[in-house]
Parts: C-alpha cells; structure tokens; sequence
C-alpha cells in the first residue's frame, strides 16, 4: 500500500485534485454565466435571439466534450493564434492550458445549464410573468424579479447534475496537458502497473468525495428553496 | 349587434373600437365598441367563452387583437416595449388566479412595481404598500409569503399590489371565481369601497349582487359580441334582447 503514500508524497495527489477542484468552480461559474444568457434568449420574445438560443444548445450539447476542448488548443491557439495567458511570463503554458480548458468546460456545460435553466423557466406559471407584465415591468425586469428568481430555484436539481458531471468532465482538459487528477492518474499507472486497481480506486474514490456532497446538497437545497404555491 | 353603439365616443378614458380577435378559426372579439368614462364602472357579464376576459385581457394587451382600436386615455396601445410597459403601469389588473409573486413576501409583491417601474425607494414604497395592506384588511400578513395567506386574503393582497401603481384605470378579471363563498364578500367589499372612491374600473365577474351594487352599466357579452349595454337597473329588471333574458332567467331564478 505504499502507492497511497506515493500518491502525497512523489505525485502530489492533493494538488491535482485541487486542480480539479479548481477547473470545475470556475468552469461552472462561466458556464451559469452562459447559461443563463442562452437561456434568456431563448424564452425572448425575439425571433432572432430565440434561434440563436436553439441553435447554441442544439450544436454544442450534440458535440463531443473531447473535440470541444481539444479545438480551443490545436483550433484556437495553435491556428489562430489565440491566447488567454501573458507570453512573457514563465508558466504561459499551464496558464493557457488551462484557460482554454475553463473556456471548452464552460461553452460546452452552458449549453446543459440553459437547458436546466429553461425546465426551471418551465415550473414558473404563466401567470407570474403576466402579472409583472400586468404592473409595468418591461420584458428583461420580469425575467430578472420575477421569472428567474422562482426558475433558478426550480432548476436546483438539474443544475446540481450538471456540475456532478462538470466535475467528471474537467478530466477531459487532461487531453491539452492540463495536470489535474485524471492526468495524474495515467502517470502513476504508468509508473505502477503492478497496483493499477489500487491506484484506479484511489482516484475513483477522489471523485466520489467531490461529487457526493455536490449531489446531497443540490438536492436539500432544491427542497428547502422550493418555491410554495 | 348592440343597440348602443352610437354611444360610443373617443373621449372615454379607455375607448375600444371595432376590435376584432380571433382564437385560430374562433372568432373571440367582434366588432367591439365600448368607450369607459373617467370614474366609471363597467362590469362585464356573460356566459362562459363569450368573450369577456379576452376583452379585459386586451385592455392592457395581455391579448393582443387582431384589428380594431383600443386608446387609453386618448393614446392609442403601443404594440410592444418599454411603451407598452409604461401604459400597463397605468392600468391595474387583477387576476381570477390572484397571481401574487410566489417569491416574495406580501409586502415585497406591493412594493416591487413602485420601486422597479416607478423608481421610488424603499422606504417610500413600503409605506404606501403598508397604507394599502391596511386599507384592504392584510397589515398583518404583510411578512408572509403568498402561499401562507387564503385565497380571499390573497386576492385583496393582489388588488393592493395594482393600487400601488395609482392606476387610471383598473381591470378585475373574474376575481372571485377562484375563492370560497364566504371568501367572495371580502374582496367584493374592497372592490366596493374603490368603486365608491370613483375608480374607474372593467370588472369581469358572475356576481350579480355587484354589478347592482357598483355598477354604473353593464355589458352583456356572447358569443364574442357586446348584445346589451344598460345601467344595471334597467338591465336586471327589464333586459332588452332575447339573449340576455335567456342568461338572466337561468341565473337568477336560483
């Protein structure tokens, strides 16, 4: 069982997971952000945003993570050129890497997060809006006070799926040589094919103690912010 | 088509003119000609799927109508935006389903449309919305959430939230068919006590007892058409078309 000390010790384990753990706040951070704006275009009364919403969703949900974030390296900054980190500084290249794996993450799950945004959108009766209407509230207004409160507390539950599967999907920025755990892992397997179960289990169980609480706590949250009717 | 249409003038606070609207192949609003003096109060009745609540609803375009007329005020409805908005700020509504905020205290409901459309602070709005809790009877609620209240409580907590925006004028869209019997005399009291205070106000409603108490006249729908306009005397005691005598004989013989 000395794998387990090598895990803390010659791997730095921990730090990967924080790599993780970092990815994924800031990636689902970004993706709300997104989300929410995809979502609000698609519930607009504007034709043109209501097709942009669509086609957004409909593209990016059905594309693969993987060419997702491997486009953002070889497509947008080997090709083009673009580049999310300062040149001149001395860790440009994890920087980078990095950013462009937040920027994939977050494209890709914004399109899940409008979706679980536009099922909360779904719970609020249509009444609500047509009463704020009612009052003087122009269109953005009655999303912001009144719709989007109630539609984020009945998207509770799918968005606290969303970001269990964040959480498992950031170990696709492995592919860009982002070091978080997955990436560790196909090391240390390398290095100790004698234990490969003992080292699988260990990052199995890594994940399990991320996602777990994520899940326990999206679904008391989604019952004690339910909103009564 | 009624009788009284030659009544009809432009000079009325709220004035329609041969609306029409159409639910696919139904035809919901026809040929509609109704003008609403300052301090008036119209109730509308009807059979059900006669048209009155899409009526009420294109007031402050809730529905939007196919061709005709409506004017507020002398200014005709704008079709969408912040102009729209601003007229809807000028006429009050008040639902069949209450519709408060389910998010938002009582007190948070009355207060959101004074602050967010007509920019007044906090401190101002709560004091008017508190003013108006208590003038329909809700003060105590006023920290609660909707669900907490009943449906009567609910309703004069909704006709408080359309007062707070001082109203031209205020539509009731059949506001007492959701409520308990004895929940009914409470709201119709408050509806009572503004009609006496000549708001001018559009109620849709199956409460005979008002349009005879409070009304100045009333409209009698079918079929999407206005049949017949009288004061409310003259309409229950001595209806003029087949139609409303064939509706007055079934309601009020029970």
């Amino acid at each position: 069982m000395d794998v387990i000390s090598e895990f803390f010790s010659e791997y730095d384990g921990l730090g990967a997971f924080k790599t993780t753990i970092y990815l994924t706040v800031v990636s689902a951070l970004f993706a709300l952000l997104i989300g929410t704006v995809v979502a609000v275009m698609r519930v607009s009364p504007i034709r043109v945003l209501q097709v942009i919403g669509t086609l957004y969703v409909n593209i990016v949900r059905n594309t693969p993570l993987t060419l997702v974030i491997v486009f953002c390296n070889l497509g947008l900054f080997l090709q083009l050129g673009v580049s999310l980190a300062n040149k001149d500084s001395n860790t440009f290249i994890t920087d980078n890497n990095f950013r462009l794996a937040v920027l994939g993450l977050s494209v890709y799950h914004a399109a899940f997060v409008a979706e679980a945004i536009r099922s909360g959108v779904n719970t609020v009766p249509l009444g609500q809006a047509e009463a704020a209407r009612a009052i003087g509230l122009p269109f953005l207004k009655t999303l912001r006070y009144v719709v989007l409160p109630q539609a984020f507390r009945g998207a509770i539950a799918p968005l606290g799926n969303v970001l269990i599967a964040l959480t498992k999907n950031s170990t696709v920025a492995s592919v860009i040589g982002v070091t978080e755990a997955s990436a560790v892992m196909k090391v240390m397997m390398e290095n100790r094919p004698d234990v490969i179960f003992v080292v699988f289990g260990i990052f199995a169980i890594g994940f399990v103690i991320l996602t777990l609480p994520v899940g326990i706590l999206f679904t008391s949250m989604s019952k004690r912010l339910a909103v009564k009717r | 088509m009624s009788d009284s249409v030659d009544t009809v003038t432009t000079t009325g606070l709220v004035a329609l003119q041969d609306v029409q609207k159409h639910f696919g192949d139904l035809h919901v609003l026809k040929d509609i000609n109704l003008s609403i003096g300052r301090g008036e109060v119209v109730v509308v009745i009807g059979p059900s799927g006669s048209g009155k609540s899409t009526l009420c609803r294109a007031i402050n375009r809730l529905e939007p109508i196919d061709s005709g007329s409506i004017t507020l005020d002398g200014q005709p409805l704008p079709s969408e935006g912040k102009r729209l908005a601003n007229l809807r700020a000028d006429v009050g509504m008040v639902f069949q389903s209450f519709n408060l905020f389910a998010h938002k205290t009582i007190l948070q409901n009355v207060t959101l449309g004074p602050m967010k459309v007509r920019g007044l602070s906090k401190a101002e709005a709560e004091k008017k919305a508190r003013a108006l809790l208590e003038r329909v009877g809700v003060t105590a609620q006023a920290e609660k959430y909707p669900a907490q209240l009943s449906g009567g409580q609910q309703q004069r907590v909704a006709i408080a939230r359309a007062l707070a925006m001082d109203p031209k004028v205020m539509l009731f869209d059949e506001p007492t068919s959701a409520l308990d019997p004895e929940m009914i005399k409470e709201v119709l009291d408050v509806m009572v006590d503004l009609a006496s205070q000549s708001m001018t106000m559009v109620v849709v409603t199956h409460e005979m007892g008002f349009a005879r108490r409070a009304a100045n006249r009333v409209v009698f729908m079918a079929d999407g058409q206005i049949v017949e306009e009288a004061e409310p005397q003259k309409f229950f005691t001595d209806p003029q078309t087949k139609r409303a005598q064939d509706f007055l004989s079934k309601i009020l013989t029970h």
